[in-house]
């Protein structure tokens, strides 16, 4: 999993019938700094996240088929599984910051 | 799932077992604005759909496998939404 924030909505009337009712936001992957890496994810949103939202995002296909109910097979990877409210690290967990 | 643009077609006559059938598009990955990012791949189109100059968006790995009508083909990405519309604001 990592951490991620909401940075926009995506439609798509023709999809895999996985994501059909389903909300695909647009997550920024962060790193441990909170700052925006090149990576982002077209994710199924599972916890009513919403735009500028600090979340939780599984990336892995088993576990979210299993978040789905659609084990073993769909078609899915990315879901926002939190709405992150706060993330503490140790004490020089970032050496660079 | 990461955003694409459909920039040409393949044909191939002669595949691997399970791959009768499928389309293959040649696709531009993009970044969140919609603007080139890496290298451009080829991608089996899962919603049976797309055609040159879509926005689409695809699923990579084994999860493409479970995109196509048929599961566990022999593709690693697959087209798996025609986008209508992106707003990032």
């Amino acid at each position: 999993m990592y951490i991620g924030r909401v940075s926009g909505t995506v439609v798509a009337t023709i999809k895999n019938e996985l994501f059909e009712g389903r909300k695909l936001l647009m997550v920024d992957k962060l790193d441990l700094a909170g700052q925006p890496t090149a990576k982002y994810d077209i994710a199924v949103d599972m916890v009513q996240a919403g735009v500028g939202d600090l979340v939780l995002v599984l990336d892995e296909g088993n576990s979210a088929r299993q978040i789905l109910d659609r084990e073993p097979l769909g078609a899915i990877r990315a879901v926002i599984v939190g709405i992150i409210d706060a993330v503490d690290l140790a004490e020089g967990a970032l050496p660079n910051v | 799932m990461q955003l694409a643009r459909v920039i040409g077609t393949l044909v191939a006559t002669q595949k691997a077992d399970g791959l009768e059938g499928v389309k293959f598009l040649v696709v531009q990955p993009l970044d969140k604005h919609c603007q080139p990012m890496g290298e451009p791949a080829i991608a089996a189109d899962g919603t049976g759909q797309a055609g040159p100059d879509e926005l689409v968006f695809v699923i990579a790995s084994r999860e493409a496998a479970l995109a196509l009508p048929e599961w566990f083909v022999p593709v690693d990405l697959a087209i798996t939404g025609i986008v209508d519309e992106v707003d990032v604001g």
